[in-house]
């Protein structure tokens, strides 16, 4: 089939503001949206700019805005667009972050946010000779935010990080969840005072949008809360 | 501008951010500068596991680990710098673990194990557990811990600048790199003490691949332009498993956990090739029977795919020890692996060769201990050599770590001993200069997409699983053509800022570098040996090519060989038999 491609276009060299330009792209319904932008930049328009690698989903290079969703572009297929010959696909950058060129936004913030939540293992005492046990169960309790591949679908979907930059995001704070429900960390505190903060925890309003967006289907809301559960609980 | 540090590691996967750690907790002042954000790195799609000796659900020694890694190899792997991998290998899990890599636990806590191709019990005796994994997506939580360990130890990171250049000064030194920052278009040169390469694998040169897109080996051309050698890179290495058509990988954790491999008669075909270890022989073999059984008729509806049956493994393994790989399968294909067997076929998966570097990570330029001073490599881009002619699964994370940790230790240790810059030739970015000038300013010529397919397509064809004189002739014929025609490609962004089509059209010049590498050496070595099968030599032979091969080319199409003596230690050549 053949479909258009619609992609907000932004040149900070030559435009002063981001437009729209539509492409024909021919498309088998078992192709990735990733397909059709690199039909594009390869047939049709060199000048055509988004990051991409692995294109299967987990390196968390092209989050991007599709159809209006936030969704990976490389794990989206066009039959779950479209629903025939001479359709529409649209792309957009991730709405939230200031756009360098194209689908390519400016990460720093994100990433800021990211390391200002302390994102490593911090223990106390000797490290043992052999490796640290943890049973299935306390593994299981971390597994679904160890997926995280730091894409930013979430965190560019929440009404609270467009309303207010500084707030950190669900991206952010699951990496929190994350080491601070680590049976073989001891930081929690030093993490807590970080998203237990005006910026933090608080700002989520569980709207769910950050769920509705991962790609890798982790369920941030509910770490989030258990995250706020721990925040409570350490401060009585 | 230039920038300057101790230690410049280029590329952050695995071994590159080991060796920043290392370097780093050494007392050197270090620089990682990588293409991409390190956590868009391809170790982070790594699957399977990690090999090491650990015995967590049955009984094992690194000296088993490190048999079967030399039998992987085809007996061509330098067994001194195994012995070093193995031996340190569950070491450097438990380093991992206290790092916070959240690995799979078994029932006593202890992190899980799982079988994998070519590991075994008691040298052959039957497939034992040995990858430690995190379900299966063990190098993405490799990856993002490493990650989180260089925050944690302020290692300073130049993200999206990509290397272009050695500098190499008129006393033959290394005084650094010369990077091109994809966001604004400068150039910049970075002056080191020590500069280390780990900049991963090259499957793009191949139409069908488990590769990323960044997996273009500029590392290795680099070196190639700066008159340095590359080793053995006949080698490459074909996993059996990728998705049909598009090459996405399935791990062989996938046959560890019990899957199956069948043909068009439904057949349990590598039980007729490799009787003991079955689905579970190394990776060389079976992607050849995969090969063997089409050539035969019997691919899946005469096509060039067999099946991975899964369906009788249970929907608790499948959603809990591959639940990447079900959804992969579910996404791409359509196809539940609960219900129906996967379609695969071999995947251009990794390279054995790369960049000839001893076993702490310094670079050599001819026979053992003739080394570049200052100069690195790790990962993927070297090799040191612990894979020979085939590597095992789960050895290359390995690899990353033990050899990641070494490199960087070394340069420490080389700076903390008083190790000075070495002195900046004038001018060290031209060359990079006319280059990026010479295609911006280029308005007519062909884009660079039609070269890459053709080269894809002649590499797949011509030097894939099977090779012989005739197909590897006209592969190295087609390749003077598409030297020509990367040298005369075209682009359509002219701008400074984000310019990826300019280094698309750099990378094809590299990658037409190191094809060229693969397939001269490829054709250089008349004999078959682990993953370079040749139909024409069908057998190894020892007398003559018990050797690596050093490619050395000009950059211009002219190439010469050299040889490498195999470092034996323990385990004298025998044929080889699963
Ligand atoms: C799908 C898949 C599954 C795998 N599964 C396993 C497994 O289960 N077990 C196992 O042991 N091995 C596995 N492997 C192999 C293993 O993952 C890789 O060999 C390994 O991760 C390579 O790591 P690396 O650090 O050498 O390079 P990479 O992780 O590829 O990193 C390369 C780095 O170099 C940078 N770079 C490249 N070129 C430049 C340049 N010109 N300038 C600046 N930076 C540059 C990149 O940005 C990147 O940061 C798998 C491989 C694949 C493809
Ligand atoms: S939680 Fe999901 S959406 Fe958010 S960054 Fe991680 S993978 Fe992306
Ligand atoms: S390209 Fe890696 S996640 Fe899409």
């Amino acid at each position: 089939m053949k479909l258009n491609v619609k992609i907000k276009r932004y040149n900070p060299e030559e435009d002063e503001a981001p437009h729209w330009e539509t492409y024909e792209a021919p498309a088998d319904p078992l192709d990735s949206a990733l397909a059709l932008l690199l039909h594009v930049k390869w047939y049709e328009d060199g000048t055509l700019t988004f990051r991409k690698s692995c294109a299967h989903g987990i390196c968390g290079s092209d989050a991007m805005q599709i159809n209006g969703e936030n969704k990976l572009a490389c794990s989206i297929l066009v039959q779950d667009l479209v629903s025939g010959d001479g359709d529409t696909v649209t792309f957009a950058p991730l709405p939230g972050s200031p756009v360098i060129k194209d689908l390519v936004i400016d990460q720093s913030r994100f990433f800021e946010k990211y390391r200002a939540v302390k994102p490593w293992m911090i223990t106390d005492g000797p490290a043992p000779e052999r490796e640290r046990l943890q049973s299935p169960e306390d593994f299981d309790m971390i597994e679904d935010a160890t997926k995280c591949i730091m894409c930013g679908a979430c965190t560019h979907s929440c009404p609270s990080t467009w309303a207010d930059p500084d707030y950190l995001g669900p991206a952010a704070m699951l990496k929190a969840y994350r080491y601070n429900l680590d049976t073989r960390d001891d930081g929690s505190n030093d993490r807590l005072d970080v998203v237990d903060s005006k910026d933090g925890l608080w700002k989520c309003y569980t709207i769910f949008n950050c769920v509705q967006a991962c790609p890798k289907g982790i369920d941030i809301t509910r770490w989030l809360s258990a995250l706020k559960r721990q925040a409570v609980s350490s401060q009585l | 501008m230039t920038f300057s540090h101790d230690v410049v590691i280029v590329g952050a996967g695995g071994a590159g951010l080991m060796a920043a750690l290392y370097a780093k907790e050494g007392g050197a002042d270090v620089g990682v500068v990588s293409k991409l954000h390190p956590l868009r790195s391809h170790t982070g799609a790594a699957q399977g596991g990690i090999g090491a000796a650990l015995g967590n659900m049955e009984e094992d020694s690194w000296l088993w680990h490190a048999f079967d890694t030399v039998k992987g190899s085809d007996y061509v792997g330098d067994q001194d710098a195994i012995e070093t991998m193995c031996k340190d290998a569950p070491r450097t899990i438990v380093e991992l673990e206290h790092y916070g890599v959240p690995f799979s636990r078994n029932k006593e806590g202890k992190i899980s194990q799982r079988r994998f191709g070519g590991h075994t019990r008691n040298f052959g005796e039957a497939p034992v557990r040995r990858a430690c994994h995190a379900a299966d997506r063990t190098g993405h939580t490799i990856l993002h811990t490493l990650y989180d360990q260089c925050l944690k130890n302020d290692v300073r990171f130049y993200d999206e600048f990509q290397v272009l250049d050695l500098i190499m000064n008129d006393d033959d030194e290394c005084a650094g790199v010369v990077a091109y920052e994809i966001l604004t278009g400068e150039i910049h040169t970075f002056h080191a003490k020590t500069v280390c390469f780990a900049t991963g694998g090259f499957g793009r040169a191949f139409k069908t691949t488990s590769n990323a897109h960044a997996g273009t080996g500029d590392g290795m051309s680099i070196f190639l332009r700066n008159g340095l050698p590359l080793e053995d890179m006949e080698f490459v290495q074909f996993h059996p498993t990728g998705l049909y058509r598009l090459g996405i990988l399935i791990t062989e954790g996938a046959r560890g956990e019990g899957g199956i491999l069948r043909n068009s008669d439904g057949e349990r075909f590598m039980e007729r090739y490799a009787p003991t270890v079955k689905d579970l022989a190394p990776r060389d073999l079976v992607s050849q029977c995969i090969y063997q059984e089409i050539r035969q008729g019997r691919g899946i509806k005469g096509k060039e795919y067999v099946h991975l049956d899964m369906t009788h493994v249970g929907s608790e393994i499948l959603e809990k020890k591959l639940p990447e790989i079900t959804m992969f399968s579910r996404t791409y294909l359509g196809v539940d692996p609960l219900k129906e067997p996967i379609p695969v076929a071999p995947t251009a998966h990794y390279a054995m060769g790369g960049i000839p570097t001893d076993y702490d990570g310094r670079v050599e330029i001819g026979q053992r201990g003739d080394i570049m001073p200052g100069l690195y490599a790790a990962g993927e881009c070297a090799c040191v050599s612990v894979h020979g002619a085939n590597r095992l699964g789960t050895n290359s994370l390995l690899e990353l770590v033990v050899f990641g940790r070494r490199a960087g230790m070394a340069m420490a240790k080389e700076v903390k001993e008083g190790k000075d810059f070495a002195a900046m030739p004038d001018n060290p970015e031209q060359r990079t200069r006319d280059m990026l000038d010479t295609i911006l300013s280029r308005n007519d010529g062909e884009p660079v997409v039609n070269v890459r397919n053709d080269l894809q397509e002649t590499m797949m064809d011509n030097v894939s699983v099977f090779r012989n004189d005739e197909t590897l002739t006209t592969a190295l014929d087609d390749l003077q053509e598409l030297r020509e025609r990367a040298n005369n490609v075209v682009v359509r962004d002219k701008g400074k800022k984000f310019n990826t089509e300019l280094m698309d059209a750099v990378e094809i010049q590299f990658m037409v570098d190191y094809a060229e590498a693969v397939a001269a050496s490829a054709h250089h070595r008349t004999e078959s040996r682990g993953a370079h099968s040749r139909e024409d030599f069908p057998k190894r032979n020892d007398d003559d090519w018990l050797q690596h091969t050093l490619f050395h080319s000009d950059g211009k199409g002219n190439f010469e060989f050299g040889r490498k003596e195999v470092a034996i230690t323990r385990f004298q050549p025998k044929e080889r038999k699963y």
